[in-house]
């Protein structure tokens, strides 16, 4: 939370070129405070759709994984959205699933641009499971 | 963070949601922030719930979009957007800013007439013809300022 402060204004200008998705690539990445090594934005991708991957993953897990990620500053990659919409499905909970889609848009802020490029992203996904968007619902 | 308490007897891990060491989560305010809150909004499910529940478990492509709300609303008590939408409380800041400057308005014109005497005579009109010629006699600003701009042959204010 504290590396927000930073991140957000450089991540701006970037995702206004293009969607670009886990805007933290050009800072620091996560673990500084432990003086750890860096991690690239691939393993974060990879480890947060191994975590909403689980077979097993239980609700908390979900919610747990969800909130923290939500938390973090940046918009999840639709891969990792994917695996947590997945991961709704296996929990049985829709509403869930939708409540992701509006947390990913409200998370984009002003950058009006990177959701409907995730949606664009996980149309397939929404069509096979049978999500819909807020918007499809009048949910906005 | 009471919710959170009282739901311990549901699961320890309940409570470690909350007291989360991000320093984001789990502090007051910010809880309300976590999208996926720990309790679902209605806890009491009705038939017609509880069967949709059931629903759920098949296929979402087969639920009506009136089903998926229900759904939702049982989970969430606003959506993001009901959430996010402002009050309309502004317009009654401004309304409240304007009474008040009137009625300040009021006191003023109320102190002018009952509080404040009378004006000394030195505003009446014919004082003030005195002191302007008086001024004019004694040259004041002949220069650039006051008497510079008397026609003192005319007898009249330059034009």
């Amino acid at each position: 939370m504290f590396r927000a402060a930073v991140r957000l204004s450089v991540s701006g200008a970037r995702s206004l070129t293009r969607p670009q998705l886990g805007l933290t690539a050009p800072l620091a990445q996560r673990c500084y405070a432990h003086g750890g090594k860096l991690e690239s934005d691939e393993e974060f991708d990879a480890r947060w759709v191994t975590y909403f991957n689980k077979a097993d993953i239980d609700a908390w897990e979900l919610r747990k994984g969800m909130n923290t990620l939500i938390g973090y500053d940046l918009v999840p990659e639709p891969k990792i959205l994917e695996a947590a919409l997945r991961a709704c499905r296996r929990l049985n909970d829709l509403a869930s699933a939708i409540r992701i889609l509006e947390a990913v848009k409200d998370k984009s802020g002003p950058h009006k641009k990177i959701y409907p490029y995730l949606i664009q992203e996980l149309r397939p996904t929404l069509d096979e499971l049978g999500i819909s968007t807020p918007e499809e619902l009048g949910m906005d | 963070m009471l919710a959170t308490r009282a739901l311990s007897l549901v699961g320890k891990r309940a409570i470690s949601t909350s007291i989360c060491l991000r320093g984001g989560h789990g502090v007051a305010k910010v809880d309300d922030y976590n999208p996926l809150p720990d309790v679902q909004f209605v806890t009491e499910l009705s038939a017609v719930q509880k069967s949709l529940k059931e629903k759920e478990k098949g296929s979402w492509a087969t639920l009506s979009n009136e089903e998926k709300i229900a759904l939702y609303r049982i989970s969430f008590k606003q959506s993001f957007a009901e959430m996010n939408e402002g009050t309309k409380e502004w317009k009654s800041v401004i309304a409240g800013m304007f009474f008040f400057i009137g009625m300040t308005g009021l006191v003023v014109l109320w102190q002018r007439k009952f509080v404040y005497g009378p004006v000394p005579p030195t505003f009446e009109s014919e004082w003030k013809e005195k002191e302007v010629q008086r001024m004019l006699d004694m040259r004041i600003n002949p220069v650039e300022g006051f008497s510079a701009k008397w026609d003192y042959e005319n007898k009249e204010w330059k034009k």
